[in-house]
């Protein structure tokens, strides 16, 4: 939230130049787009000259069909005009909306490569909002923006040219104001600023304040707290109004100001024209103009706060998503990966050591979730992980996956080292369920096959078949295509373990990554999982993160950990007579199971 | 608009202010509304000083010098409006987010559970400043609007009705077109939010199931997935596009029209001599002074329309009455509270729930004496430790304390009673002594005791500015335990009669636990305490132990009796022997 607040510069030439490289693909949009404002600005010019067309010519003349001519030719630039405008109102937007689709898919392709420690230190909230709100900020600079402070400038550009051709003099005298508007603008710019940041501040004040309090409801009304906790609140919710009185007070002074800095330019038209009238140089018709052209000029000026605001939110914006594509925690894949088509499913770990974080000034030593881990597991084999919560279970299986990079020692597949392939063609070969399972929104078969066109309708029928998943799937209202909500909202938490079996399954990995869920289910499900959970394995090496007695009973080798180690290797008869810690890991975790599940 | 009725009696309070700044507005429009009379008279001026050749210095200077001090005075009054209107309506966002927060406070416990701290939050900053834009801007330029609008149109009609009435040909127009292009807009600008939020949920998916997708390699179609929505998205934004871009140009056609028509039938009547040049300037002036109120009124709608909706939803707040709060129930007479608590067939349902989350409760805990209640995760303990201070009243039966049912007490003696450690430590920004104290006025000595028992007061002596270090996110960041045990000096600090640990002591080391129960052990004497625990060695020294299963008591007794039935007590008893073994191992 409050990164969010801080307001920075309005101007950063760096991230300026970074931002325009986006526009590159559409350079000659973009200079089309210009050379139309260009064509607006001038003809937003003719109107004034048309008046004194009208008025010295036509009138002055009393020529009644010359001024229909003058009417006409008028309506007809306007018509034009109009046209062209609307022409490049629509560009500007098609640019705008190219540029930051084109931004919004490198943001989500990066966020696509970057590695899970990445998303271990960045809340999913704020990446979203990269995605979608600080990318939609550019769009107002990209397609308005740019073009207009184009459009501007030749605007006045061509105002400055009229006036000078029509009558230096006037022109002069009608422009010596500006310094006067400049400094007015300058200062008022620089106080109106200020206190926007002040309000700024005292908005994220309130924001954080009612965050605390309203989550911390309960503490205050338990502690009857509710009337202090109102005054401190009434105490910034009044620094917030005096802010926001002190910046109406800018604007109250800017806006009448800058209309009378105008009026002050018609008097002194005025004033020059009746000192030049007799000489006739200066025409009714040419003060009628200049009236208008005052006005014309003033429009840009007035509006550049807006303009200061898009910019500025603009620069905040960019700096936070130019941050995140500047992130480079992506794992590092081989320069020419090895071939890896095929794997039997041979698993080592050999002298593996693990943290998550590794202190950067490199004299503290890490904290090792594993330490000098060693084990193999043959083709086919089943392998059952166990120990107490933190003992390191899911690292192991986080690292075979290759979600992070091991500090010492090495994980081999069929005796390749894995950080020699290419993760992607590792992870095709290892299934992986986890405990969470993640559903999409979709539809059923959506999320088994997860979008790979290769598995087909046929293989994600079968597959729900081995897992018995398909009897509930065939039971919902458009079976394979019936709607599943976020985060699949309407199953229960046995139906979702199936779906996850019968993803994995249509995958046909050589390994297979399981963390059993720990959350019970109804008897009957149980039975179904169970039954499941030995088809999913068949054929398979298997590494399972086990709660269940009857996976462990079954698996070739049960290694336990403990506290980041492998303290005991063997099988569940050979361990429970080894009087260890499997023995009280068994009595503490497994053995009501043996009553309770007398199935196994 | 209904709903901003009920802004009708903030409004009153700034009456005097509120009248002076519409008179500053009618200031203000009469001041500018002349001047472009002083511009034409100038022009004629002119003119008739170059066809007869006579200097005419003087006067224009009369003229130059009016259009200029007309315009200081008008820019007074405009500042003056701002000055009052404007700032009123800062003051009125005031009182009513003032107004909000205290009425939130008094909603119950169930209310926050059911709504998201963002959207109260939201309630508090855009709701409110949306509420604010029809206070300041809504009052302001539609008054400033009208008349200027009724006033340029009683000059120009003066000057010549026909004149006027054909250069204002295209100006219902403006304002048809505004209307109908404006409400295809919000049409299409509706589709596109919606499409936009697709987008989000889409982006919220896929980085949430971050794993499953590099699990299975799915980063390409999940990329294929997403362009394509952006693809779509990007289109409807173009289609809005069509229609906005349309709006400007359009505007400013018929806005020339006017002119051009000005310009020809007012350049006629100049040729034929039945109008001044100056006045043909006049008109023109004018005619550019009603742009800006044309675009305003479409603006102002939209503005009334937004702060309506967002009224709206503050009123839906302001108008939820407290679930628990005194009523005429309560018994004012009670003015102290001794500590027996009893709970006589109590059950208790969450609203919108199918099951009682707690059955026919039915306990005794006499004053000084500890209560410990054990059981597994959603068994339903803390739920029955929140009936208590009435965070929720019971469904059915009666909670007695000092043999007076709970709800007949103020509210305000109730909870000044407890002493309340939560399961979820909360504490706020602010220093540990805040923290601590937390409103008490007691002296600091008191502050010190509290921290003694809780065993905080070593780890505080050890920061930077002890007791006045700030926590959180402007301070340091304490430890879970730290957390907890500052959490409990500050139910200590306020001497309650009544004590609550809420699991209070999970994230304590097991010698720092000891610790603090000897010494509340003392603190406690002639107080109640009801202690929740998943440990053991928290509440085998309890005088009366129950085990909560699935809303229900199904074990009670003392630790040694419970151990010796070889029930769930003793189950948990005997597992907690064999963590501590594992943990040496």
């Amino acid at each position: 939230m409050h990164e969010e607040e801080v307001l920075g510069k309005a101007y950063d030439a760096r991230l300026m130049r970074r931002l325009l490289k986006y526009l590159r693909p559409y350079r000659w949009h973009v200079a089309f787009g210009i050379v139309m404002s260009i064509v607006i600005s001038g003809m937003e010019a003719l109107r004034p000259y048309f008046t004194k067309i009208a008025v010295d010519k036509d009138i002055a003349s009393g020529d009644k069909v010359g001024l229909l001519m003058t009417a006409l030719l008028f309506l007809a630039v306007l018509v034009v005009r109009g046209l062209i405008q609307y022409a490049n109102a629509y560009l500007t937007q098609w640019i705008g909306q190219r540029t930051i689709f084109d931004l919004r898919m490198e943001v989500f392709r990066h966020l696509q490569n970057l590695s899970l420690k990445f998303y271990d230190k960045n809340p999913i909230g704020r990446l979203i909002t990269r995605v979608t709100n600080d990318v939609e900020v550019l769009n107002e600079m990209f397609s308005s923006g740019i073009v207009m402070v184009f459009s501007d400038v030749f605007t006045i550009a061509a105002i400055l040219y009229f006036m000078f051709t029509m009558n230096l003099g006037l022109a002069l005298v009608s422009l010596s104001v500006l310094p006067l508007l400049f400094y007015g603008t300058f200062l008022f710019r620089r106080k109106a600023r200020e206190a926007y940041r002040e309000v700024r501040l005292q908005i994220a004040r309130i924001n954080s304040f009612m965050q605390e309090h309203i989550t911390g409801m309960l503490v205050d009304q338990i502690f009857n707290r509710e009337r202090k906790s109102f005054e401190k609140f009434s105490a910034i919710n009044g620094a917030h109004r005096d802010a926001n009185i002190k910046s109406i007070f800018y604007y109250a002074v800017f806006y009448p100001g800058i209309d009378l800095i105008g009026a002050l330019s018609i008097g002194l038209i005025i004033w020059y024209a009746g000192a030049n009238a007799l000489e006739g140089t200066v025409t009714i018709g040419t003060v009628m103009a200049f009236v208008q052209f005052n006005e014309m000029f003033w429009r840009p000026i007035r509006d550049l706060s807006e303009k200061y605001n898009i910019l500025q939110t603009a620069m905040a914006s960019s700096e936070r998503i130019f941050q995140l594509l500047d992130d480079t925690s992506i794992l590092s894949a081989p320069q020419t990966p090895a071939p890896f088509a095929h794997v039997n499913g041979e698993v080592e770990f050999r002298n593996v050591w693990f943290a998550y974080n590794v202190p950067s000034d490199g004299v503290q030593s890490p904290e090792w979730v594993l330490k000098d881990i060693s084990f193999s597991i043959k083709p086919g084999e089943k392998v059952a992980l166990v120990g107490h919560t933190g003992a390191g279970k899911t690292s192991i299986t986080s690292l075979l996956t290759r979600f992070y990079d091991v500090q010492k020692g090495e994980i081999l597949i069929d005796g390749m080292n894995i950080q020699h392939v290419k993760p992607q063609d590792l992870r095709r070969h290892i299934g992986v369920v986890l405990q969470d399972v993640f559903l999409f929104s979709g539809d059923v078969k959506g999320n088994i096959s997860l979008g790979d066109s290769s598995i087909s309708l046929d293989r994600v029928k079968a597959a729900t078949r081995v897992v018995g998943a398909h009897r509930f799937i065939e039971q919902l209202s458009g079976d394979y295509d019936a709607e599943v909500k976020e985060r699949g909202a309407t199953l229960s938490v046995g139906q979702k373990q199936l779906l996850s079996f019968a993803r994995a399954l249509a995958y046909n990995p050589r390994i297979l990554i399981l963390d059993e869920a720990t959350s019970s289910v109804d008897t009957e499900s149980e039975q179904l999982i169970q039954a499941a959970i030995k088809k999913l394995l068949h054929g398979r090496t298997a590494i399972v993160i086990a709660h269940r007695l009857s996976t462990i009973q079954n698996s070739d080798k049960i290694i336990v950990m403990h506290k980041g180690e492998v303290r005991e290797m063997g099988t569940h008869q050979e361990l429970l007579s080894q009087n260890g810690i499997y023995r009280r890991l068994y009595e503490l975790q497994y053995k009501d199971q043996e009553v309770k599940a007398p199935l196994a | 608009m209904k709903p901003l009725l009920r802004l009708l009696p903030y409004l009153a309070r700034y009456k005097k202010t509120l009248t002076l700044g519409i008179l500053t507005v009618v200031g203000s429009n009469l001041f500018s509304i002349v001047q472009p009379l002083f511009l034409g008279y100038a022009i004629d001026e002119l003119k008739a000083g170059i066809e007869s050749k006579i200097y005419v210095t003087s006067d224009l200077m009369l003229w130059a010098g009016l259009i200029v001090g007309f315009s200081l005075i008008a820019g007074f009054f405009t500042f003056l409006t701002r000055q009052t209107i404007i700032v009123v309506s800062r003051h009125i966002e005031f009182d009513l987010r003032n107004d909000l927060l205290s009425h939130v406070q008094k909603l119950s416990y169930s209310y926050f559970q059911n709504k998201p701290t963002g959207d109260l939050m939201a309630h508090a900053t855009n709701d409110i400043s949306a509420v604010r834009n029809v206070l300041g801007p809504g009052i302001m330029y539609p008054s400033d609007t009208i008349l200027t609008f009724v006033l340029v149109l009683t000059m120009m009609l003066t000057r010549d009705w026909q004149l006027t009435l054909l250069a204002l040909i295209p100006m219902p127009l403006v304002s048809i077109v505004v209307y109908r292009v404006s409400k295809i807009i919000h049409d299409r600008f509706t589709e596109r939010q919606e499409l936009f939020s697709k987008l989000t949920t889409r982006a919220q998916e896929n980085l949430s199931g971050i794993r499953v997708i590099k699990s299975y390699v799915r980063e390409a179609f999940e990329t294929d997935e997403f362009k394509k929505l952006s693809w779509e998205y990007m289109k409807k934004n173009l289609v809005l596009a069509k229609v906005q871009s349309l709006l400007w140009p359009l505007m400013f056609l018929l806005v020339g029209c006017s002119i051009i028509l000005t310009m020809y039938f007012g350049g006629l009547r100049v040729i034929d001599s039945r109008m001044s040049i100056g006045t043909l300037s006049a008109f023109m002036s004018y005619l550019l002074m009603l742009i800006w109120p044309m675009i305003a009124f479409g603006w102002v709608l939209n503005l009334l329309q937004q702060g309506a909706a967002s009224m709206g939803r503050l009123t839906a707040i302001f108008d939820t009455v407290p679930e628990i709060r005194d009523t005429e129930k309560t018994n004012h007479s009670l003015t102290d509270i001794e500590g027996s608590i009893e709970f006589r067939r109590v059950s208790f349902t969450h609203k919108y729930a199918q099951q009682a989350t707690l059955r026919d409760l039915n306990m005794k805990i006499e004053k000084g004496m500890t209560l410990a209640v054990v059981g597994y995760t959603g068994s339903g303990k803390t739920t029955l430790v929140n009936l208590v201070p009435r965070l929720y009243d019971v469904t059915e039966g009666e909670l007695l304390i000092d043999g007076h049912d709970v709800r007949s007490y103020p509210l305000a003696l109730l909870r000044s009673s407890i002493g309340y450690v939560p399961q979820e430590t909360f504490l706020f920004s602010d220093t540990i002594a805040e923290n601590i104290r937390y409103g008490l006025d007691n002296g600091d000595s008191h502050i010190r005791d509290a921290a003694e028992i809780s065993q905080i007061e070593k780890d505080v002596a050890e920061f930077p500015k002890q007791f006045e270090t700030m926590i959180g996110e402007r301070g340091i960041t304490l430890s879970g335990g730290q957390k907890q045990r500052t959490s409990i000096a500050r139910a200590i600090m306020r001497e309650p009669k009544i004590l609550i640990l809420d699991d209070a002591l999970s994230s304590v080391d097991t010698y720092t636990e000891e610790e603090i129960l000897k010494r509340l052990k003392n603190f406690m004497q002639g107080r109640t305490s009801i202690i929740i625990s998943h440990r053991i060695s928290t509440v085998k020294d309890a005088d009366l132990i129950v085990v909560l299963d699935k809303g229900e008591i199904v074990e009670r007794g003392t630790h040694d009796e419970l151990v010796l039935k070889g029930g769930i007590y003793a189950d948990l008893h005997q597992k907690q022997l064999l963590e501590r073994e594992l943990e040496e191992m």
